[in-house]
């Protein structure tokens, strides 16, 4: 055997055996391994994409011109305050879309507003200017930082969330300028999940407003500096819903910024769960002022704007620590405190794309891709040992190189298999015998043209390869914008058409070729089964 | 040895004007869905259009007038449904706007409720809001332009401009083919069966290709042969190599069509379609493209 055959029958026999190892831990055969071999060598294999092995894709849309308004609320009712403190200033206040304006009574009044402004909120540009009032607004790059800062916080809070809940190997990253992408893959309960991430989680004590006429409210007549809210009452034998209005003070005494822990428990007289809190040191010396405070009186603790529980205040509570009661299932407690433990949001979020795949459509789609493929490859390799006879057989052979090679490079870099990327698999079959049937039909040409088997095989090679490369370049370029602008199971796709294709140059022009340079290197052929 | 076609002699460009009037209305097809399309009147899918889709697993068959009778009894009206009934499967689709609610849980109760006797279990289940549909439609546009740009640029670089122009027509034929197609069909358009026109068009590329590079060794090697002779020899001397290739790649195709499973079925349907149309227009558009152009120069020259 001449040297150079060695070396090409060396090369494909190393990449064969890499490619095993490689697609070695996608197999169930990897676990039954020996530990050193578990270790050294690639142990990762494949990942499923969520299409095959279930799971949750999420794109959460942050509203963060809340985060600005909220941000500008506050800020305004700070400078309200300061400029009401300044001496013989007679200002007023106001607030407007993501600033405010400040009408004075005189030149004096408007100077000191002035100046206050300019030297504590240097957030704030003078937005228009008239004898009376100044409109100020708050700078875009402090309004861009404020979104920047909510983005990255409700990321942190999310991510806080998920790993309490408990889903293995969770993505969550930012996408694009304001949106977060989250994938839980095998969630089993999607709805709690969703319920868990998209909560805004803001909490609020409030007074109830017992002065108010609740039937009054509810034809619209709030009473000024109060709000009608909903208290929440789920039966636990008919799961009937019910709600109950109420009243309440629009200032919340206390948020949920305070609470340090939360857990459930049980309450052993109606064997119920709840919600025990403890607050900060800041929020016990608060908390037991609100209620020395506010005796005898009704505290409604709000979630989100729904009334969890109003409870009579019976007397000072010290310590730090509150109950949050309510209808609570074991879960619905176990993840209310999550979220009070995780924090609120900083603003809320929209889920703008959810993309739920249950376990059995994936492992559906696998069984039905691995037979499809099984099917394909049958097809294909009698088809090409008929009409090419030995030749074709040879081709078969790199064809299932090709398809090994491609599950060990997929393997070796961990790449994502998606149902459209098993197609991609499927596709690489059909598409691998393409270079040996371009061969093929040169070399029968040249046969054709009265050239001797050797050299007909030498001119067939030759005078295909060009041709070889365009056809793979064109696949190469639509595969290369599929990935670059295709989401996730597309990328798959993309992924596993363009290896197939780059691995098919090497079966096709160096495994096929050595195997009949080895037959015409024995002995001068007559006749190629062809 | 074993061939389909021993020694072939057809005269390919003489049979361009019937090439030309079935392209043609191919092509009209074509037309007409992308213009159905951009005025929202053809079956978008909901990653383009935005919506709620949720497919279900029943344990028995579950009729299609009564799913809908139950939808419409609890406020879900306009719902399209789809069954797969070799096993049960229902699709349920609705175009929503998603930040209104959960349709897609409201879907899940009415059927749980409705018919508890037949229990089901979700599938799967998207819901995606009309940014994300604009977004993937700009993007899906700006992948399909650079996509042409890039094949162009390529063709034309390997060979002649008017190779390159050739090739670009034939591919496009293609992918409005299969679109026009589709849209007879009442298929519905998603992001993956565009990644199936853009594989086919690919697909389709690297089959113009394999004869545009025998006509352009043919063109050296026979100066004094006519150009349609010596495309016609080309073609034919390819023949056989083009309709092979087409058949193994239709063989892997197919096998993922009929037994693939639901979730590619329509993928490996347009892919079908493409290497079908592909392999005719590689010889019956491209081809007489070039002829057309290039007797057209030598008729000024001469």
């Amino acid at each position: 055997m001449k040297k150079s055959l060695q070396w090409r029958f060396l090369l494909i026999g190393i990449s064969v055996l890499v490619s095993f190892v490689c697609f070695l831990p996608s197999t169930p055969l990897f676990s039954s391994m020996p530990g050193w071999w578990k270790t050294i060598m690639p142990n990762q294999g494949i990942n499923l994409g969520l299409d095959l092995q279930g799971g949750m894709h999420l794109i959460l849309k942050v509203e963060a011109e809340k985060a600005v308004a909220t941000s500008v609320d506050r800020m305004v009712k700070n400078i309200s305050d300061d400029l009401s403190a300044q001496k013989d200033a007679r200002l007023e206040v106001v607030k407007e879309d993501t600033g405010f304006s400040v009408t004075a009574q005189d030149a004096t009044s408007k100077e000191a507003a002035r100046k206050l402004v300019s030297e504590r909120y240097q957030d704030f540009a003078v937005k228009r200017e008239d004898p009376t009032a100044i409109s100020y607004y708050l700078t875009d790059e402090e309004q861009k930082r404020i979104k920047d800062a909510a983005i990255s916080q409700a990321l942190e809070t999310i991510r806080n969330r998920i790993d309490q809940f408990g889903v293995a190997e969770p993505v969550i990253v930012r996408h694009g300028t304001d949106e977060i992408l989250v994938q839980l893959p095998g969630v089993k309960d999607p709805r709690r999940a969703i319920d868990l991430i998209g909560k805004t989680a803001v909490l609020e004590f409030k007074l109830v407003d017992d002065n108010a006429d609740v039937q009054k409210a509810i034809a619209g007549d709030v009473p000024v500096d109060s709000e009608l809210l909903y208290e929440k009452n789920v039966d636990r034998q008919t799961k009937q819903e019910t709600k109950i209005p109420m009243v309440v003070k629009q200032n919340a005494l206390m948020t949920g910024d305070v609470i340090t822990e939360a857990r459930v428990a049980i309450d052993a007289r109606f064997n119920e769960p709840y919600v025990a809190i403890t607050f900060d040191s800041i929020g016990s010396t608060l908390f037991e002022k609100i209620t020395e405070e506010n005796t005898k009186k009704r505290m409604a603790i709000v979630l989100d704007g729904t009334v969890y529980s109003a409870p009579v205040i019976q007397e000072k509570i010290s310590g730090g620590r509150a109950q949050i009661t309510g209808k609570f299932s074991q879960e619905e407690a176990k993840d209310l405190a999550i979220v009070l433990r995780a924090g609120a949001l900083p603003a809320p979020v929209t889920i703008i794309q959810n993309v739920t795949v249950g376990p059995s459509l994936g492992q559906d789609s696998i069984d039905a891709g691995i037979r499809a493929a099984i099917l394909g490859t049958i097809l294909v390799i009698l088809f090409m040992a008929i009409y090419y006879r030995l030749s074709g057989v040879i081709a078969d052979v790199a064809m299932i190189l090709n398809v090994v090679m491609l599950l060990g490079a997929l393997g070796l870099l961990n790449a994502t298999l998606t149902l459209p990327g098993i197609a991609g698999i499927i596709l690489t079959i059909g598409m691998a015998v393409d270079s040996n049937v371009l061969i093929f039909e040169r070399i029968r040409e040249e046969i054709r043209a009265g050239k001797t088997i050797r050299s007909a095989i030498d001119a067939g090679y030759d005078k295909a390869f060009v041709t070889i490369i365009d056809a793979h370049v064109t696949t190469l370029i639509t595969a290369a914008v599929l990935f670059q602008f295709g989401t996730g199971p597309i990328k798959g796709f993309a992924v596993s058409l363009s290896l197939g294709v780059i691995i098919n140059l090497f079966t096709a022009l160096v495994g096929t070729k050595v195997v009949f340079d080895l037959m015409t290197s024995r002995r001068s052929l007559k006749t190629l089964s062809i | 040895m074993m061939e389909f076609f021993k020694k072939p002699n057809i005269d390919f460009i003489g049979k361009r004007s019937y090439a030309f009037a079935i392209s043609g209305v191919f092509i009209l097809l074509g037309l007409i869905a992308l213009f159905q399309i951009s005025r929202g009147a053809a079956n978008m899918g909901i990653d383009f259009a935005g919506g709620t889709t949720v497919q279900l697993k029943f344990e028995k068959p579950i009729p299609l007038d009564e799913a809908r009778k139950a939808l419409d009894a609890n406020g879900v009206h306009d719902a399209e449904l789809q069954e797969f009934a070799s096993d049960n499967k229902l699709l349920v689709r609705v175009r929503n706007d998603v930040s209104q609610g959960k349709v897609a849980d409201q879907i899940v109760d009415i059927f749980s409720k409705t018919f508890a006797d037949n229990k089901s279990v979700v599938d799967s289940s998207t819901e995606i809001g009309p940014t994300v549909g604009k977004t993937l439609r700009h993007d899906t546009l700006i992948a399909i332009t650079i996509a042409i740009l890039c094949i162009i640029i390529y063709i034309a670089f390997r060979f002649e401009f008017k190779f390159g122009v050739a090739a670009t027509i034939a591919v496009f034929h293609d992918v409005m083919a299969v679109l026009g197609i589709f849209y007879m069909m009442n298929k519905e358009i998603n992001l993956l069966f565009v990644t199936a026109l853009l594989t086919l068009g690919g697909y389709s590329l690297t089959d113009t290709v394999v004869v545009f590079d025998r006509i352009r060794e043919n063109i050296r090697a026979h100066r004094k042969l006519g150009t349609g002779d010596v495309i016609n020899r080309s073609i034919n001397e390819v023949l056989s190599r083009t309709v092979v290739v087409s058949l193994t790649t239709l063989l892997a195709c197919v096998s993922l069509a009929v037994i693939g499973g639901e979730v590619i079925h329509d993928f490996a349907v347009a892919m079908t379609l493409g290497i079908l149309v592909g392999t005719y227009s590689s010889i019956f558009v491209a081809s007489p493209i070039v002829f057309l152009w290039r007797k057209k120069k030598k008729g000024k020259l001469g």
